[in-house]
């Protein structure tokens, strides 16, 4: 639990200085703007938080977000109501994710190789699909998720959360979470114990594309129009936020309250930056700092002392 | 003494405020092998890395080759010619034996070019001179274990070693290997060089020490010439305590075949026909040179890789067994060797590993009842006196006895029928060995059929009812317990005649 504190210890500082120096960063509108550009990403760790937790690595995630908003879009436009449009959504997500999985789990070929290759592919298939248009003339239904602009953040915020206690809950108390872990933490072992660890990879690929998914569409329904250049550089932003969170890039050990506190730390920072009056070019610097901290602090704390994450 | 090239004098070192070592004293000559024993914890993973600078007493001397050194660093023990070896040799495995031997030796060229013929010249030398006959253009990651331990030993000697450390250096070799080992180390001495000799088998010690310190919770507790200090009295220095036996085996009456075996063969692996019965109650133990496929024949039964000919009846009932999860639905449970990377998941609590191979036990529709989980696991913990503060702890914070117990607590959830324990007792400490005797004995009177693949023909002869020697992927000979003598067995091992 501790990078779980010092994560929440950074954000409470941050919090701290912007009341000193500029407290309208906490104004409603403020607030709510930054909570939505950074839903989706929340979403999207989820799944990479379960991919990173076995060992594995997803960089497709962005690409795959493109082609999942566009086929919301489309969906949407072929006059699907909203939820079947997210349904198909969630379903090529899954089923790119799906791919990822069985190449990683059953022919054996590492998952960075996979997903780099999925993340050319998919970005570059859908480029020449739309040949580069923008899906417009989105219909209204389906702004917002068909509830009102003022509703969406309730909705949107709500079924977030919901998710992340759901899938931290089920983690700790399903034996489904606990293959997880033993599968990133040690996967000989865990297939000695009987753990069908090749089937578990393709579950969390699977998983994380179905995410991404929903991740895509609660982006879309925020305009009315789809670019179909979307999502680049968002795998970054997802890996970034777990790692921050603590999870170990190596499998085994992570949380979803990490991967919270990681997209909320990250994402907040950005606009603080601005209202520091510091130039937002900086941003990603300051977020590459964060994680060389994150990770350096880690292999300081290596081998000093370690309690188990799993039945703690 | 004179020719002293080692001598440590009062070392204390503290971790935290626990005292791993107090006051330790120890020497070496030069032309001496100086074997240092005591259990698990005793102090003497510690006492080499003082020796080798990978830790710094706290207080006491060293002094190497008659200088006062005060302060030791990894630099300095190399630059002074100390060497330590262990279990699991440090090598490049996609390097060849002769670049390997020649890492700490290159350098002298301009822009420290490589001169490979050079390089291949000294590595043949070298290993010629611990008479190792290993072709130095052989890829390290493809040599065999004792192969790798020879290529070890000649890098040391290559970096002009004049002080070794040999660390369990048989813990994973057969009894031929060995032999081989302790040539090449009284080689050593003969060449005046001084050995530290650590291991957990007494007869290595007896065999190749010319004196022997015990150390106990940190202290040493006796240094005695070998001539003058037999068996039962160093077991009763390491452990404090008297050891009536040190391999009990009752005799259990023999239930019904558990595991019967008709000509199992899994050619990708090199098993061959192996026939075999174990009955509920019965040790059988394997016995075999490493690499005769012992390990093999027990991941074909486990389901990893499994058999292309013949069948396999469990209970009386033919099995195909696919995979390990329909081993373990039969009653199959597996301890494997490698119990850091196969046996448990170090980063996971003691209570996870316990109940990993049947969460169906403390779960009820798929949810697992933590407060039933910790309750299970502290039952084993007690069963098994796995000696931990809770079973919530990591078990990579364990010792190796008592992470091996863990690996076996596993098993006991599902209530096996057959238990393969592979080298069950390797790498662990006297005490503990005892103790893991005692679970497999307990667990045959409970009706377990056991099939125990070891290396150490002591624990073989007093443990198993009957012993099935491998050779080659075939069983070569299985002798009872009446009949079985280390020459027999052995004979059977190497394939000639008794």
């Amino acid at each position: 639990m501790r990078r779980e504190w010092s994560v929440a210890i950074a954000i409470g500082a941050l919090a701290a200085a912007l009341a000193l120096v500029a407290p309208s960063y906490f104004s409603a509108e403020n607030l709510r703007d930054i909570f939505l550009v950074n839903m989706p990403v929340l979403v999207a760790a989820i799944g990479t938080t379960l991919v990173i937790l076995t060992g594995e690595i997803d960089i497709s995630v962005g690409s795959a977000f493109a082609v999942c908003s566009v086929a919301a879009g489309v969906a949407a436009k072929a006059g699907m109501p909203t939820a079947l449009a997210g349904l198909t959504a969630c379903a090529v997500g899954a089923a790119a994710g799906a791919v990822n999985g069985a190449l990683v789990a059953y022919a054996g070929i590492p998952s960075i190789v996979v997903t780099l290759a999925a993340m050319v592919a998919l970005r570059d298939g859908l480029r020449w699909t739309t040949q580069g248009a923008w899906i417009a003339d989105l219909p209204p239904r389906f702004q917002w998720l068909g509830v009102a602009q003022s509703t969406f953040p309730v909705v949107a915020g709500l079924a977030s959360g919901l998710l992340v206690v759901a899938f931290a809950w089920a983690m700790r108390n399903l034996a489904a979470g606990r293959a997880v872990y033993a599968t990133g933490s040690n996967a000989q072992a865990a297939r000695l114990a009987s753990i069908d660890t090749a089937f578990v990879k393709l579950a969390v690929f699977t998983a994380g594309g179905a995410l991404t998914g929903l991740a895509a569409l609660l982006n879309s329904v925020r305009f009315n129009q789809i670019p179909s250049n979307t999502g680049i550089g968002l795998e970054m932003k997802v890996i970034a936020a777990v790692v921050v969170g603590g999870a170990a890039i190596t499998g085994g050990r992570g949380t979803f309250t990490g991967t919270v506190l990681g997209v909320m730390l990250l994402g907040a920072i950005g606009p603080a930056l601005t209202f520091f009056g510091v130039s937002a070019q900086w941003e990603r610097a300051l977020q590459g700092a964060i994680i060389l901290a994150a990770v350096t602090v880690d292999a300081a704390r290596a081998g000093l002392s370690r309690t188990a994450l799993v039945g703690a | 003494m004179a020719g002293l090239l080692l001598e440590a004098a009062h070392i204390t070192k503290t971790f935290a405020g626990v005292h791993a070592l107090r006051g330790v004293s120890f020497d070496l000559a030069a032309g001496e092998v100086h074997a240092l024993v005591g259990e698990n914890g005793a102090g003497k993973s510690t006492f080499i890395k003082i020796v080798t600078g990978a830790e710094s007493a706290d207080s006491g001397t060293l002094t190497v080759a008659g200088r006062a050194i005060h302060r030791m660093d990894p630099p300095t023990a190399r630059a002074l010619g100390v060497a330590a070896i262990y279990q699991n040799p440090a090598l490049f495995p996609g390097l060849t034996v002769a670049e390997n031997i020649a890492l700490p030796l290159d350098g002298g060229r301009a822009f420290g070019r490589v001169d490979w013929r050079a390089r291949r010249r000294n590595a043949s030398q070298i290993l010629k001179q611990v008479g190792a006959a290993i072709d130095p253009d052989r890829e390290v990651g493809r040599l065999s274990m004792p192969e790798r331990q020879l290529v070890e030993i000649a890098k040391a000697i290559g970096a002009n070693a004049r002080i070794l450390i040999m660390d369990e250096p048989t813990a994973s070799l057969t009894e031929r290997e060995i032999g081989g080992l302790l040539e090449v180390v009284r080689r050593l001495r003969a060449a005046g060089a001084g050995v530290i000799y650590i291991s957990h088998k007494l007869e290595e010690i007896f065999a190749v020490a010319d004196r022997v310190t015990v150390l106990r919770d940190g202290e040493s507790i006796a240094t005695r010439p070998r001539g003058q200090i037999e068996r039962g009295e160093l077991v009763r220095l390491m452990i404090g305590r008297e050891l009536t036996t040190m391999y009990p085996k009752r005799v259990v009456p023999l239930g019904d075949v558990a595991l019967e075996l008709r000509g199992v063969s899994n050619r990708t692996r090199g098993v061959r026909q192996i026939s075999l019965t174990v009955r509920r109650g019965e040790i059988v133990g394997v016995a075999g040179l490493v690499g005769s496929g012992r390990t093999e024949l027990a991941e074909t039964l486990f389901g990893l890789t499994p058999p292309d000919e013949g069948d396999i009846l469990v209970n009386g009932a033919a099995a195909a067994i696919a995979s390990p999860a329909h081993a373990i639905r039969l009653g199959i449970g597996y301890v494997p060797e490698d119990r850091q990377r196969h046996g448990v998941i170090p980063a996971m609590s003691i209570a996870a590993n316990t109940t990993l191979s049947n969460l169906a036990a403390v779960s009820s529709r798929g949810l697992i009842d933590r407060a039933a989980e910790r309750r299970a696991s502290t039952k084993y913990v007690e069963q098994l006196r796995i000696r931990t503060p809770s079973v919530l702890d990591a078990v990579e914070g364990l010792s190796g006895g008592n992470q091996q117990k863990v690996a076996l607590a596993r098993w006991l959830s599902i209530q096996p029928a057959v238990l393969i324990l592979d080298e069950p007792t390797q790498g662990i400490d006297i005490a503990a060995k005892a103790e893991i005797h005692e679970i497999m004995e307990r667990l045959a009177e409970a009706g377990v059929a056991i099939l125990m693949i070891s290396s150490e023909l002591p624990e073989l002869l007093a443990m198993a009812d009957r012993i099935a020697v491998m050779r080659r992927g075939a069983i070569a000979g299985i002798v009872s317990r009446s009949d079985a003598t280390p020459d027999r067995v052995m004979a059977l091992a190497l394939g000639h005649a008794a």
